[in-house]
């Protein structure tokens, strides 16, 4: 195809893991169907293309931007907020940028706090004469600058103008590549639609699903380093705290498969506005226990409750304004 | 932090068949208690989810309590136990990320009318003394909504 008429594709990250970035790669043959009607200007991690590249397009110039990590620096903003400029459609890849995802965590503590346990008091770290990172440095060579360290973790939504989000820790090869079809098919649904995944919960596409049971009623959960779960019996149904139940469906129920609970990456079903207030919801509603004590003691074993069902959605959710973050 | 003419907002959700009566109960034998409260009537306690305790706070409630029938009273029969499932956990949550005193949940009967006052009160005069939910209006920008 003439390189002129194919759609202009600019890939970015920002706070994430480089798992999006791998899932892009874990097209495989499929990378190379979309590389035929696809022109990549800009992909930090894979392409030698600079910033000013993406300057000196016109604003508009790119078709479609798949960006993936949460915002987290100052450098991430400008780049985020110039893709924007220079981008017809901007599309939030992974729960990182959709939600906030794991990283997002990290708004449970404040800024000073994050920095002083990272750089000082972790126990694998070893800064004998306290250095902590500055923004801007000097040295024999002049002065040095270094991106700011924002007060929180935002979502991409926050900081720009989302048209669609791809869902997912990682999004699956397979929910990817539904999603660019869609790109690329010309018939896009109504801004702020979730592309590639389902409508649906996991519980629906699960495999083990026709053995869950009609009525859950869990006296205490269990946690699955604990005990081998039987790979023929819903998870729930044996203890453990799925939330299949209350998460977008798309994944196939990958982690299902792999006798590993869903810990609800693919984010709320449509119209939820709190994945983790839902969470909470479904899990008190399948307690089988009279008073607070029995109903702490089943909760026993789940350690970290805002970890659990916040996981992948605390700088999205409700909370997000209200945290009294922690100083430790 | 709190100011002596922080007059603070408290959302009630109240069952309609015990709670609820015991507001009305208070209001018709003229019980004064504090303006502070907002009474939102549901039909049961356990229509109450975490997502609407949540929005109540972030759309600026600075505590919420949430009302039913006594243990084993529930119209529905088992309402308020989901309902204590509910809080339990909610409260959990909170507590994490510093807000497990702006919530409560608490029993009353039809005929409690007095005792609803009475709480009502005490537990103004707690949110007083604690912290201005940060999307509270302050009374400078024209105090309660």
């Amino acid at each position: 195809m003439n390189p002129q008429t194919k759609v202009k594709i600019a890939f970015y990250w920002n706070a994430s893991c480089g798992g999006c970035e791998e899932a892009i790669v874990d097209l495989g043959e499929d990378l190379f169907k979309v590389l035929e009607v696809v022109d990549i200007v800009f992909w930090p991690v894979a392409l030698d293309f600079k910033l000013e590249d993406v300057e000196k397009l016109p604003d508009g110039g790119i078709d479609v931007a798949i960006i993936n990590g949460g915002i987290r620096f100052s450098e991430h903003e400008k780049v985020v907020k110039l893709l924007r400029r220079k981008s017809k459609i901007v599309v939030a890849y992974g729960s990182c940028a959709h939600l906030g995802g794991i990283p997002g965590l990290a708004n449970l503590w404040s800024k000073a706090t994050i920095m002083d346990y990272v750089y000082l008091r972790a126990p694998s770290v070893v800064n004998e004469s306290n250095v902590l990172p500055k923004e801007v440095v000097q040295t024999d060579v002049g002065e040095l600058e270094l991106p700011a360290f924002l007060d929180v973790l935002k979502p991409l939504n926050r900081v720009i103008d989302v048209d669609y989000y791809v869902p997912g820790c990682p999004p699956t090869p397979n929910v990817t590549l539904k999603a660019i079809e869609t790109l690329l098919s010309g018939k896009l649904p109504q801004k702020g639609a979730v592309l590639g995944a389902d409508v649906r919960a996991v519980c629906d596409t699960c495999p083990l699903n026709e053995t869950k049971p009609e009525k859950l009623a869990i006296k205490e959960f269990r946690r699955p380093h604990a005990f081998i779960p039987d790979p023929k019996k819903c998870l729930l149904a044996q203890g453990l705290l799925c939330l299949g139940p209350v998460t977008r469906g798309g994944c196939e129920a990958s982690c299902v498969k792999a006798n590993m609970p869903c810990t609800g990456c693919f984010g709320p079903l449509d119209n939820v506005i709190d994945f983790g207030a839902r969470a909470l919801s479904f899990i008190a509603s399948i307690i089988d226990q009279k008073d607070e004590e029995g109903i702490r003691k089943a909760l026993g074993p789940v350690v970290d409750l805002v970890g659990q069902v916040y996981k992948f959605s605390l700088p999205s959710g409700l909370l997000k304004d209200l945290i009294k973050r922690k100083e430790v | 932090m709190s100011k002596p003419d922080f007059e603070p907002k408290i959302i009630v959700f109240a069952c309609n068949w015990c709670s609820y009566a015991a507001m009305d109960l208070a209001g018709t034998s003229r019980t004064q208690y504090p303006h502070n409260v907002r009474i939102v009537r549901v039909m049961c306690s356990s229509r109450v989810t975490p997502e609407m305790v949540l929005t109540a706070l972030a759309e600026g409630a600075d505590a919420v309590l949430i009302t039913g029938c006594h243990p084993g009273d529930c119209h529905y029969l088992v309402g308020n136990y989901k309902t204590l499932a509910r809080y339990t956990l909610l409260k959990k949550v909170l507590d994490e990320v510093g807000l497990g005193d702006r919530v409560r949940l608490e029993w009353f009967s039809a005929g409690e009318g007095e005792r609803f006052a009475q709480y009502v009160r005490s537990f103004v005069e707690e949110v007083k003394k604690g912290a201005l939910s940060p999307k509270s209006s302050t009374p400078e920008e024209g105090g309660l909504r």
